[in-house]
């Protein structure tokens, strides 16, 4: 029985061994070093978006079949539901997505497996700096920034005017924004919500004068008395029951709060816009720029690019697709679907003259801080979104310190 | 060759007997029996052997993501992503620490819990005077059967802060918490609730001391409130299943081992514990085989209801290696963790071995 089993055991190592050399012969294994097989004429590129709405999908769907249209190519837009998981899969297998949209902070990770083709854009220049800073690694700009967004306030009109409040009761300050959440919360209704992320919270380091790395990004920078005192501000606005987090008031997302009236006040970006187009139509509300902290304005920044695939083997279709996404005319398409704002800067008056009541987010480009970038520092901010869910119980001095100790010892392996 | 081919058929056809005669001289049965297990161990090999040799090696090495693990860029780094999680201080340590401790808590509750509920309701269901025993058998079952992602989804809407949980029990004056965004360990409010310990003072012996990256104090939290919503959903779901294994072996039990009992004298508590439960051992040792494995695995309820938050006290070691893996694209330790989870599920696996095999010859030599 015994040397059975040992006989089965040899055998199916053997096996194992025999699959693993044949496999590793095979196309699925192809060394990533060495450069894709370029084909020339109409091409089949499959086209992979994070969509944050089904107006945006439905948009980008039909920009690419208008491509595809024109060149004889075929055009597969899919909407990923776990985009990490999905684009790794494609990069691990050897067959990416030709095109898919590469998020800014989780650009880096993927720089190895994109094509940087950036420096190579005819309109490169008319693409904001700081978007194209965003997305430049060694010198090189890898992809074409899609367009971007901001953070703002936006208010619920009814429940503003409910509450006895007016124009001129718009906050600009950290003071007056504390005054009008208190006055706006009662029993069911909250004054401010916003996400329990440093993706939101991050705008009040801004505002305060912090951030969490230095401007290179090679240093961390968390814990400072600025930082210290935009969480504490945080911290005792949660606790006085003015702000609250979405989860707290049982919203799926602050959206969802400020739709169902549950919340007055709420910090977002542009893509509320199409949301609540979508979602609650009937709800008004209107966008005011962040009130300004002790260090003045501040907002976050957050852009995504249409990043090209070194393993795709239709580089130079896949090109032409992305500049057919980002001529002028197909921006502005987009900022009027979805809301987001375009990523040249030629359109920008355009902009401003069709969409007046998103003023507010573009006023926010001035002085808006981009996200962390370098691949080590997302467990980092991971664990930081998990500190600010502790929030007002936990101490902001030890969550900095945290976030130094952690942010420090990730970007010193590198 | 051919001749051994042709003895086949008779010794198939010949009684069980003559077969096992004819094994023993015929050498060449043996090939054709590996012809025959071929296409087993091929698939076997290549779905399950050379997947896990290939994780095996990834957690031993510096693969990207890219491409094959077996190529010649991918660097060997030995124990490194190993020591990562277990011996450098760090932030990879203290996520493996804690999620751990989250699992370890929620296998303590879950196993224990839905085990004795699924034997309860076995043994109510086995009940011959029930009526309507179809309808409960099939009512309690299907939680099991329904997609867990759907039930998530539902126990979602049930404990949100303004939900149904919370409703019923405003119904009895208590004002429910925000299940899912509440952080705070349940051991932590009971000792804050008898004014054992205050918020923020932690007695300092266990505040001081970290094993894992993770201060003693913070190991003795407990599952936190919202870690307590995954328990009762897990519960509700897996007990179904469970409980139709209790019922299947409780049916096999013969009728007149209890009758026997019951002319001996023994009381209804006697007959459970003395007569029916000592029967349904090897069912019991399989239920809670299969339980402690899948709540070690527990993946899916965190992956739709949680990811994880609210601070990381939903972080279970399945989910933090995916996390690892695809979002944070360190691929070697997200293997190590899988690895190490393995271990540690074999492990405990045979310590339960062990404890129910040792309780097995106890009370039959106190018997005799």
């Amino acid at each position: 029985m015994g040397r059975s089993i040992t006989r089965v055991l040899g055998v199916a190592g053997a096996a194992g061994l025999l699959l693993a050399t044949t496999a590793c012969g095979g196309k699925g294994f192809d060394d990533a070093s060495a450069p894709a097989q370029q084909q020339a004429g109409p091409a089949k590129l499959t086209v992979l978006i994070a969509s944050s709405s089904a107006a945006e999908q439905h948009a980008v769907e039909q920009a690419a079949t208008a491509w595809a249209t024109r060149t004889g190519s075929t055009v597969e837009v899919v909407a990923a539901n776990d985009m990490a998981q999905q684009l790794s899969q494609g990069f691990a297998a050897g067959s990416p997505p030709d095109v898919f949209m590469a998020d800014a902070s989780k650009f880096a990770g993927y720089a190895q497996n994109m094509l940087p083709y950036g420096d190579s854009l005819p309109y490169k220049d008319d693409i904001y700096p700081s978007l194209r800073q965003t997305f430049t690694l060694d010198d090189k700009l890898y992809c074409a920034p899609k367009d971007f967004s901001t953070l703002a306030l936006v208010i619920n009109n009814e429940l503003w005017t409910r509450a006895g409040l007016t124009d001129q009761d718009v906050p600009t300050t950290w003071e007056q924004l504390r005054a009008v959440a208190q006055k706006l919360t009662t029993g069911e209704q909250t004054g401010l919500v916003f996400a329990s992320e440093h993706n939101r919270v991050n705008a009040f380091l801004v505002q305060a004068g912090g951030w969490v790395l230095d401007d290179k990004q090679t240093t961390a920078t968390a814990d400072t008395p600025q930082n210290l005192q935009a969480l504490q501000y945080v911290r005792d606005l949660l606790a006085s029951g003015a702000a609250k987090f979405p989860k707290q008031i049982g919203a799926g997302d602050s959206i969802e709060a400020l739709g169902k009236g549950k919340a007055a006040m709420v910090v977002e970006g542009n893509w509320i816009v199409g949301a609540m187009r979508n979602d609650y139509p009937d709800v008004k509300y209107r966008a005011v720029p962040l009130p300004a902290g002790p260090a003045g304005a501040g907002t976050l920044s957050f852009t995504q690019c249409w990043g090209i695939a070194a393993q795709s083997h239709y580089q130079e279709q896949a090109k032409d697709l992305v500049n057919a996404f980002m001529d002028p005319q197909q921006q502005l398409t987009f900022a009027e679907t979805f809301g987001v704002m375009p990523a040249r800067q030629s359109v920008r008056e355009q902009y401003q003259q069709r969409f007046p009541d998103q003023a507010a987010f573009l006023q926010g480009a001035e002085h808006a801080h981009g996200p962390v970038t370098p691949t080590a520092m997302d467990a980092v901010m991971a664990d930081f979104d998990a500190q600010l869910q502790q929030l007002p119980d936990a101490d902001p001095k030890r969550i900095l310190e945290q976030l130094q100790r952690n942010a420090s010892a990730a970007l010193g392996a590198r | 060759m051919s001749v051994h081919l042709s003895d086949r058929p008779v010794a198939a056809a010949a009684p069980p007997r003559r077969a096992r005669v004819n094994r023993r001289g015929a050498g060449g049965d043996g090939a054709v029996g590996w012809l025959f297990l071929a296409p087993a161990i091929v698939v076997l090999g290549l779905f399950l052997v050379l997947p896990i040799v290939m994780a095996f090696w990834v957690s031993v090495s510096d693969w990207k993501g890219t491409g094959s693990p077996f190529a010649s860029s991918v660097g060997f780094v030995g124990a490194d992503n190993y020591a990562a999680l277990l011996t450098t201080p760090g932030l990879a340590q203290q996520n493996f620490g804690t999620s751990v401790r989250n699992n370890l808590y929620f296998v303590l509750f879950v196993v224990p819990v839905q085990t004795a509920l699924a034997l309860f309701l076995a043994v109510v269901l086995n009940q011959r005077r029930l009526r309507g025993r179809n309808f409960f058998r099939t009512a309690l079952y299907f939680p099991t059967v329904t997609s867990s992602v759907a039930i998530s989804v539902v126990f979602l809407f049930l404990f949100s802060s303004s939900g149904t949980v919370n409703a019923a029990l405003g119904l009895f004056g208590v004002d429910g918490p925000s299940w899912f965004a509440d952080p705070r360990g349940i051991f932590h409010l009971a000792l804050q609730g008898l004014g054992v310990v205050a918020a923020d003072h932690p007695p300092a012996a266990l505040a001081d001391t970290s094993v894992l990256g993770l201060s003693l104090w913070d190991w003795l939290s407990g599952p936190s409130v919202a870690m307590c919503s995954i328990i009762i959903l897990v519960v509700w779901t897996s007990t179904g299943g469970y409980m139709l294994m209790f019922y299947a072996a409780l049916q096999n039990i013969p009728v007149s081992l209890d009758e026997a009992a019951l002319i001996d004298g023994a009381t209804p508590v006697q007959r459970f514990w003395r007569i029916t439960v000592p029967q349904l051992r090897p069912t019991l040792f399989l239920v809670l085989t299969l339980g402690l494995i899948g709540t070690w695995q527990v993946f899916d309820q965190v992956y739709v209801m949680s990811r994880g938050a609210p601070a990381n006290t939903t972080l279970t070691p399945a989910y933090l290696s995916y996390s690892t893996s695809f979002i944070g694209k360190q691929w070697g330790q997200g293997s190590a963790i899988a690895f190490m989870l393995f271990v540690l599920i074999v492990a405990l696996t045979l310590v339960q071995r062990w404890i129910l095999r040792e309780r097995d010859r106890t009370p039959r030599r106190a018997g005799r």
